[in-house]
């Protein structure tokens, strides 16, 4: 059975379902009477609703029902909400515009929501919606993240002038204008950040169920946590009382953030399904994905560093504007504000650190969390940065890093931006991967590329990224309107098998396994003999679902301690049923025994003991079920060096990634194979957003990437065989000694592409994407 | 998308003005166009169903001239809407000049496209677009040489009233020939 505990890579037991086609994702479920919703959706990126007429719609064959954002408001349905409150620099909380799930009165980006037709066919339903004529006022369009806010653009909501959501300053700005005037040398380093579509491979859907015997309403849902969104559609959206309203999540074909939020869609579905008495579908095309899923990214920022004359870095100036679109999501305000700001720090101990952070409304898709959220940006604006002050200060890469780590005897670490790191080895991670990516040997490479007319570069990245979201204390004093612990249950069936219930969430990750491994490992119980039961409000009873790298690090802590709570239960009915004392049983790989002797019995005899309570000791509740809650008590902290090694053709800009080396501190690992795999995948996101991805705009706020002609995706043929290698350290405020992976590649591989392009050409800085043609410019220039 | 281009046609302006003032010619030119009529002064409506690769849409499109100079150049803008696949909007500016014998109209589009159309087709639009104004043309020129089309009220344009750039209340032919020209432009652009 320890085969198949910690530390094993078991393979996992959620493909087989998958890799035969036999996964049950939202849009595979049908039901009697169910019918189709269209959304009929803005083709402009700002226009007043002058007037929408669905007559024509309503009479049209097959259709049930029009509705639009009168409707909704007329049942006191929505508005949608964000979560969490950044307060600006004038004192008042981010400025919050009305965001109804169905416009009233004025479309605000390409894909906005106008109305929805029910009918009884998905052809129906499109043909309906043709049918609906609205008549836009058009009003001029902003698109542009660094001007959005500078006065000179069309304000889109009253409620926030010059476009402004927030101007949030964080740090102390006096020390660190001191430190810069007094400083050695000063790196300066604008750049932007990529704006990203999150793409997951499923798109989102909604199936909403009205029951009117039991007056419930059943959502299924593409969720990354379906409690949140019963939560907020209950208490925020009044769309039923939450015992009244159930959530399902089954399988999520890929989230990568996405899919946290409460979107208007799904309120919609969720409301239709009652109004007309039927149950109603919604299955986003790959075009509405780009449209109306959450995006990422997109920055525009300014980063200054000033160090002493040995390169280090005394203080660091960070000004920052962020799009947050044309509405607020629900965790909107809190990606480019705590999750960016408090990462600045990186892996170093820059004493004096100052962030402000302009977020701006603009006419494009509401920007949110997207694998990383804000840590992503962090650590790109910071490891560019730190490879331009090497440049400055005539420093090796590695040799800069060196010398402004924190020291390894220094953790617990404080940093000047709230987060305390609770563990780490900065310098073990980055020797290991120097060694790992024989850096020694990177100039001889080079010039054999030479002699074949190519340049070829290496490129560093030390990232440290704070996930395990998400300490609730925390969480409240920063503008939070919720709780992260997470909570278990296990639940020993009278014949011995487990149910381990969580309230996280997979899509995709092999939490079934992963999960499982924890639950056999410390209950001994065979793998085969374990199900993980996530995802369904019904069956769970409360959890906070999955993302920032907290399935494990939180959830798996709570199921452990469930698993405890069986264990300490377990001992009194082995005790009574041994006429033994309690005090002399010991558990071990799944028996309890009393110590010195070699009395024992199974975990399974307990279970089973419990349920058929014949003999069985006195004031123990009969059952063999114990739930769980863990609130973290600090964020976690994985880090690690990224060494990326390209080839660049000078002639035509193409990068080839020849040599890709991660060395990561994830703390324990569950499942080597599946972190492996959470790697693997992480790095290819973030070199799709090095080398290939970005939404754009154009000046009149049209989507001109908004299929995979013109989103470029990364594919197999961009992607190197990785190397991948740990330095683990022990977190001691995890109970697990795990953090999280699942986003660590997406955060640690964008600088470390571009730090070597940059030094494949000899340029101080080239913009992600790093296209063909952006890398042929830079080489010009260059040469 | 902006496209810019001249097209010579053989034959003397009288003549290519007379087939272009007949609406009918324009509409068996132009393919996919059921309607094309005025709908008050220099305003005109048409409707048009456009198909390329998958994409077919009706299109409905209010077109208005402006700056009228006869018989050097004008500016026409207009609007079609094209339901589910979104919108196409923009302006042409229009120069008609002799030469060898021959007519040369040269035209400048500028025409923005939004919704689906935007979303799936931004990278299509002119190439696409060039293409159709080419095969306009082809069909154009055919209906020009075959004897015969000509409907006795084109045969009686050619007699010389309009050649004489009437003002008032007919618009001069090529008026005609160079509003479809945008109309096609924008279905172009919106089905591209």
């Amino acid at each position: 059975m320890a085969d198949n505990g910690i530390g094993a890579s078991v393979r996992r037991k959620e493909d087989n379902r998958f890799l035969l086609g036999k996964g049950n994702y939202t849009d595979d479920i049908n039901v009697a009477g169910q019918t189709y919703a269209v959304f009929v959706r803005s083709p402009h990126a700002h226009a007043t609703l002058d007037s929408i007429d669905t007559s024509a719609a309503q009479a049209a064959p097959g259709v049930l029902a029009v509705f639009t954002g009168d409707d909704l408001a007329a049942d006191g349905i929505g508005p949608l909400i964000c979560g969490v409150t950044v307060t600006s620099d004038d004192g008042e909380p981010h400025r919050a515009p009305m965001h109804p799930a169905l416009a009233q009165g004025k479309v605000n980006y390409v894909g906005d929501h106008v109305a929805v037709v029910i009918a009884e066919s998905l052809a129906q339903a499109r043909d309906g919606a043709e049918l609906v004529q609205v008549d836009y006022g058009v009003l001029p369009a902003v698109t542009d993240t660094a001007t959005a806010a500078d006065g000179s653009q069309q304000q889109i909501h009253e409620v926030a002038p010059d476009n402004m959501c927030f101007n949030w300053p964080f740090g102390d700005k006096e020390a660190v204008d001191a430190a810069f005037d007094a400083a050695h040398k000063v790196s300066t380093l604008d750049l932007i950040n990529n704006r990203m579509v999150t793409n997951p491979m499923e798109p989102r859907a909604a199936l909403g169920e009205y029951n009117s015997g039991s007056e419930e309403i059943t959502l299924h849902l593409t969720t990354q946590n379906p409690h949140v969104h019963r939560l907020v559609l209950s208490a925020f959206n009044q769309l039923a009382p939450e015992h009244k309203l159930r959530v399902v999540g089954p399988d999520v074909g890929g989230g990568f953030g996405a899919k946290i939020f409460v979107y208007a869609e799904e309120l919609v579905v969720g409301w239709a399904c009652r109004k007309v008495n039927r149950p109603v579908k919604w299955t986003a095309d790959r075009t509405e994905a780009f449209l109306a899923d959450a995006h990422g990214r997109d920055h525009v920022a300014t980063a200054e560093m000033a160090m002493d004359e040995n390169g280090k870095f005394l203080a660091m100036r960070v000004n920052t504007r962020a799009n947050l679109g044309a509405y607020l999501s629900t965790f909107g305000t809190m990606v480019p504000s705590y999750l960016y700001a408090f990462l600045l720090a990186g892996q170093y101990a820059t004493p004096l650190i100052y962030s402000e952070v302009k977020a701006v409304f603009t006419n494009t898709a509401p920007v949110d969390a997207s694998r990383g959220a804000g840590r992503p940006e962090a650590t790109f604006l910071l490891e560019r940065l730190v490879d331009v002050c090497a440049a400055d200060m005539g420093l090796d890469p590695a040799e800069i890093r060196r010398r402004n780590f924190i020291p390894t005897d220094a953790f617990p670490y404080q940093t000047p931006v709230v987060q305390c790191y609770d563990s780490g080895d900065y310098h073990a991670a980055l020797e290991k991967a120097l060694s790992l990516a024989d850096y020694e040997g990177f100039a001889a490479r080079a010039e054999e590329a030479r002699s074949r007319g190519k340049r070829r570069g290496i490129g560093l990245s030390s990232y440290v990224e704070a996930c395990g979201i998400a300490p609730s204390a925390a969480v409240g004093q920063l503008g939070g309107g919720v709780g992260l612990w997470e909570s278990a249950q296990v639940r020993f069936n009278p014949t011995g098998n487990v149910q381990v219930f969580t309230g996280t969430h997979s899509h995709g990750q092999g939490h079934e396994t992963t999960f499982a491994q924890l639950v056999c490992d410390q209950l001994g119980v065979p793998i085969e003999n374990i199900e993980v039961i996530h995802g369904d409000t019904a069956k769970t009873q409360f959890g906070m679902g999955t993302y920032g790298s907290r399935s494990l690090a939180v959830g798996g802590v709570a199921i452990a301690k469930a698993c405890d709570k069986l264990i300490a239960k377990g001992k009194k009915i082995a005790a009574h049923a041994l006429e033994a004392a309690e005090g002399d049983i010991e558990f071990a790989d799944g028996s309890f025994a009393v110590a010195g002797t070699d009395k024992a019995m199974s975990i399974g005899e307990v279970a089973f003991n419990a349920y058929v309570p014949h003999s069985y000791p006195e004031g123990v509740e009969p059952g063999f079920d114990e739930n769980a809650f863990f609130d973290p008590l600090n964020f976690s902290f994985p880090a690690g060096t990224h060494i990326c090694e390209v080839e660049v053709d000078p002639d035509t800009g193409v990068v080839d990634i020849v040599r890709y080396s991660a060395v990561d501190d994830f703390g324990k690992l569950i499942n080597p194979m599946i972190v492996e795999g959470q790697v693997h995948g992480g790095i290819a996101h973030g070199v799709g957003q090095a080398l290939l991805e970005c939404a754009r705009y154009g000046d009149d706020g049209q989507l001109l990437t908004a299929s995979y002609m013109d989103y470029a995706m990364p594919r197999a043929d961009n992607l190197p065989s990785f190397d991948v290698d740990y330095a683990p350290t022990d977190p001691p405020d995890n109970p697990l000694g795990v953090k999280g992976c699942g986003e660590a590649g997406a955060i640690g591989a964008p600088p470390a592409v571009i730090n070597a392009i940059v030094n494949a050409l000899g340029v101080k800085h080239i913009d992600m994407p790093a296209t063909p043609e952006n890398v042929w410019r830079a080489a010009k220039s260059a040469a | 998308m902006e496209m810019s281009s001249e097209q010579r046609i053989e034959a003397s302006r009288d003549r290519v003005w007379a087939a272009l003032n007949d609406t009918e010619v324009l509409r068996q030119a132009m393919p996919g166009c059921e309607s094309f009529e005025a709908a008050g002064e220099n305003q005109f409506n048409a409707k048009i169903t456009a198909k390329v690769g998958p994409v077919k849409a009706r299109f409905t499109f209010k077109v208005e001239l402006s700056n009228i100079d006869p018989p050097t150049g004008y500016t026409i803008s207009g609007e079609g809407q094209g339901g589910a696949a979104g919108f196409a909007k923009g302006s042409a500016a229009v120069r008609l000049r002799e030469e060898e014998g021959a007519t040369v109209l040269a035209y400048e589009v500028k025409a923005n496209v939004g919704g689906k159309l935007a979303q799936l087709g931004a990278r299509l639009i002119d190439g696409t677009a060039k293409k159709m104004a080419d095969e306009f043309f082809e069909n154009f020129t055919d209906l020009l040489s075959s004897d015969g089309t000509a409907s006795e009220q084109s045969a009686a344009a050619a007699d010389g009233d309009l050649i004489e750039g009437k003002a008032g209340k007919e618009l001069p032919t090529w008026v005609w020939a160079t509003a479809v020209l945008l109309l096609l432009a924008l279905i172009l652009a919106a089905i591209a």
